[in-house]
């Protein structure tokens, strides 16, 4: 196994590890807000609903380029957005089903467009489908740069509304009282969790995408009950999921990055599962036994408390 | 009650129909319940007091092992619970159930026969008349065919309350049955319990409303996480052990006639 | 001929996934079923290692593991107080991780591609031939989503009022002394069963379809749960028979064809069921009006 500074060595390699550790860093960072509003999932479903999109965009413009496939998956995302909530709004299906749907449906669609482009002639259209379990090894320079822009903007507007993402996020109802444009917020908050599954379909592809946005988001819930830590921490998460599902497949052969970034989260996951301070399982099970213990000794203090007042009468 | 049947009660030992020994519960270190014993009697109605977050429908899902207990003995006629399950109906609150499901409120009544059927059988048609007797009970056997979305809160509940009477047990436990039901739903429900204790069975009811309780109920417990007071309600249903139990938060507007209510901040 | 394999192939899928698609949807777990259908993976490829073929048995037995394993998972991570859409989410991506590095890996070995995984190929099925004492019995893939259609219908017929009553109310279930767990993991073993069986036709990616797309459709026409199941099979069916006409047509993917069908039928349900149905009760308003 190569050392993770060989590995930086390589020109190219320094690119993707930059593009890598920078959308862990990102969908970290909005995946805490998705997890705070238990939409979680709707990353996966936007996952899935960008790959018509993508394919429409291609088809159209037969050009192969991030930036066009970013507006067509933000289109197809914002219907299946929309397309979710009047489910939901105007029958009994209530929302885990209305999200199956769209998930499924939109993916069903963008198979038959890809497989409408693979027979069809669009010349160019090689590599269209490594969108689904994603090709970070293909990234190129300016690849990189555009995500690099992506999720710097992606972290700025997180930083600048965190207050308003808060509370949009714990007390909606409130928050509309207060004057806040908590439609608006909520749209945008959406789209920029389109945007960073657009990312991160690249890199990942479309499956696994969603775990980016979940996995170091609940990690980080282990360790603090403070928003902006929490934030912090999950970016650091992902961010080190990145660069190590980076180097390790780099130096192995034939391993895409997507699947190893995810092992590399689930990993943090796990440790934080069990070691998190309060919430762990160590930490709860010595809880458990602390307040069984504090129980019987309370119930014992009553007991002769009851004992001493009858004995007084 | 005759005078034979009352003399009779007195020299048989009977067995209690519920007696819990120091039930807790714990959520995280909040503990919701604790070291909570008493015993209930045969064909008594019971209402279960107490202010919000006093652990009154988490003591009921305790009792029947629904939720985790740290610890304490439920016992039911004298055995554990668990073997005792068909001789419990229990009526649970009416927002723990999907109202959109398929199905209507014959089928939801018949769903009390399950208890009895065991594993692999079908409910037969003796189950199917006795669930349409249980909704004419309740007065809802005209809506026998009635998708359940399509019935109002209150025959929604008349509905639950004929599916416990499907379960034909001996000791009920119900979640806040008078909860967002109209006048007649309520005084439905009210006859359905009279009823109930004249043939001998036990009803355990989460209540709400104090204006209600002496009207309603033989005894009650008053809960706070602890166990304040049980009893027979003249003796137990006092304000100063209301006050107890709900921390000097109510408002007696006039003692002798007008019953107490809840309001927030202190008490006269 | 081989339409009429491929006909019936889908048939099987729809029906295997339209019977169980009812339940998840009621018991609002569809995405659990999405789940479960991705984290097969890892056991597919698995058995193809061990076993060196495409041994059904093998494959059955090792998505059996993988999927209860999942549902064990999630219920676990539920249970320590992490939300059920982000349990769910951990535990399907880290699966469907490992089957991808193990479809990576040794891709050379398994001769399974990735596109396989993802759409299946339906047109392919009917070259699969089980034999049996050198007797052409039909397709390998139609055997498999026979006996498995078998199993789920005899198993959900079986305990159907447990199903029935612990999807409407758990805790009334529980009260009884229905073991609701048991039943939990027992539709979740058939899910997974149903996701392996259709994934040499269909994929196991676009199997979830299959299973919400038609229950749902089915929840907006009828108010009775017999009915429901029977009508979702029934749009399933449909669904393929439709799909696979327009995928001959376009020249496109077959599996994502009947899922595209699948939701064009939902969408009618959803504007024009006699009882749902959005333009329809609108017109309703506007004739009291």
């Amino acid at each position: 196994m190569e050392t993770i500074w060989s590995m930086l060595a390589d020109p190219n390699m320094q690119w993707i590890f930059l593009g890598c550790t920078l959308l862990g860093l990102s969908s970290g960072v909005i995946g805490c807000f998705s997890y705070l509003r238990k939409q979680s999932l709707m990353g996966d479903t936007l996952a899935h609903a960008a790959l018509p999109g993508i394919c429409i965009a291609f088809m159209l413009t037969g050009v192969k380029s991030i930036g066009i496939f970013l507006l067509g998956a933000g289109a197809a995302g914002i219907i299946a957005t929309f397309g979710i909530g009047y489910i939901t709004r105007n029958s009994r299906l209530k929302q885990d089903a209305a999200m199956g749907i769209v998930l499924s449906g939109f993916f069903g669609l963008g198979i038959v467009l890809l497989t409408l482009i693979q027979h069809g002639d669009y010349g160019n259209q090689a590599g269209l489908d490594k969108f689904l379990f994603g090709q970070a090894a293909s990234m190129i320079a300016s690849d990189v740069i555009t995500m690099t822009i992506v999720c710097v903007s992606l972290i700025t507007v997180c930083t600048l509304l965190f207050k308003q993402f808060k509370i949009i996020s714990f007390d909606p109802g409130f928050a509309r009282g207060i004057g806040y444009p908590v439609a608006f917020l909520e749209q945008l908050l959406m789209f920029l969790i389109v945007v960073a599954v657009v990312a991160g379909i690249q890199a990942v592809g479309v499956v696994l995408v969603a775990a980016l946005l979940i996995t170091p988001a609940v990690s980080a819930r282990y360790w603090t009950d403070r928003l902006g830590l929490m934030v912090i921490l999950s970016g650091l998460f992902g961010a080190t999921s990145g660069a190590v599902g980076t180097w390790i497949s780099a130096s192995v052969s034939n391993l895409p990055t997507g699947p190893v970034t995810v092992l590399a989260a689930t990993l943090l996951f796990c440790i934080s599962v069990l070691f998190g301070p309060q919430r762990g399982l160590v930490a709860k099970r010595l809880l458990r036994q602390r307040v069984k213990q504090s129980f019987y000794r309370d119930n014992e203090q009553h007991i002769e408390g009851s004992v001493k007042k009858e004995a007084a009468i | 009650m005759s005078q034979t049947h009352t003399a009779a009660k007195q020299y048989t030992k009977t067995i209690a129909p519920l007696s819990i020994k120091g039930l807790s519960v714990a959520y995280q270190k909040k503990p919701v319940l604790r070291n909570v014993s008493f015993e209930v009697t045969e064909g008594e109605l019971v209402g279960v007091i107490g202010p919000n977050g006093a652990g009154k429908s988490t003591m009921m899902k305790a009792a029947l092992g629904l939720i985790p207990s740290i610890g304490g003995e439920v016992l039911v006629y004298g055995k554990p619970y668990k073997q005792q399950r068909k001789m419990i109906g229990y009526v649970p609150q009416r927002e723990s159930v999907d109202w959109d499901f398929p199905t209507n409120a014959l089928d939801v009544v018949l769903m009390g026969r399950y208890g009895h059927l065991g594993w692999f059988r079908r409910p037969s048609a003796k189950d199917k008349a006795l669930a349409l007797e249980c909704l004419n009970k309740v007065g809802m056997a005209d809506f026998a065919g009635r998708q359940i979305s399509q019935l109002s809160g209150g025959q929604q509940q008349r509905v639950f309350l004929a599916r416990a009477l499907a379960q034909d047990a001996k000791l009920y436990f119900m979640d806040e049955p008078f909860a967002g039901v109209d006048a007649a739903t309520e005084k439905a429900i009210i006859t359905l319990l009279q009823e109930l204790k004249l043939q001998g069975k036990t009803v355990i009811v989460v209540h709400h409303d104090l204006a209600t309780v002496q009207d309603y109920f033989d005894s009650v417990l008053l809960l706070n996480v602890e166990l304040q007071a049980f009893g027979p309600t003249a003796q137990t249903f006092t304000q100063e052990q209301l006050q107890r139990t709900y921390g000097g938060r109510l408002a007696f507007l006039d003692r002798s006639h007008t019953p107490p209510s809840i309001v927030g901040g202190k008490g006269e | 001929m081989s339409d009429f394999w491929i006909l019936l192939t889908g048939a099987l899928v729809a029906s295997c996934c339209g019977v169980l698609g009812v339940f998840l949807v009621l018991r609002k777990m569809a995405m659990i079923g999405d789940a479960i259908s991705h984290s097969v993976m890892p056991g597919i490829v698995i058995a193809f290692l061990l076993s060196g073929s495409r041994d059904s048995l093998l494959m059955m037995f090792a998505a059996l593991v993988f999927g209860l394993l999942t549902t064990f998972l999630i219920q676990m991570f539920q249970q320590s107080g992490i939300q059920s859409d982000a349990s769910i989410g951990v535990v399907f991506t880290a699966l469907f991780a490992i089957g991808v590095v193990l479809v990576s890996l040794y891709a050379r070995q398994v001769h399974l591609d990735q596109d396989a995984i993802l759409y299946g190929e339906i047109a392919y099925v009917h070259w699969n031939i089980f034999e049996l004492g050198g007797i052409n019995l039909g397709p390998k893939a139609v055997w498999l989503l026979g006996v498995t259609l078998f199993i789920i219908a005899a198993v959900i017929s079986l305990f159907y009022k447990q199903f029935k009553l612990c999807a409407f109310d758990p805790a009334l279930a529980a009260a009884i002394g229905i073991p609701v767990a048991l039943f939990h993991y027992l539709l979740m073993g058939l899910v997974s069963m149903a996701t392996v069986s259709s994934f040499e036709s269909v994929g196991a990616i676009l199997v979830v379809g299959l299973l919400i797309i038609p229950a749902s459709t089915a929840y907006l026409l009828t108010d009775r749960l017999g009915l429901m199941i029977a009508l979702s099979v029934a749009v399933g069916i449909a669904s393929t028979f439709i799909g696979y006409g327009t995928a001959v047509m376009l020249d496109a993917s077959i599996a994502g064809c009947m899922v595209c069908a699948a939701s064009l039928l939902f969408v009618i349900a959803f504007l024009f069921s006699p009882s749902n149905g959005v333009i329809i009760k609108k017109l309703r308003i506007r004739k009291l009006a």
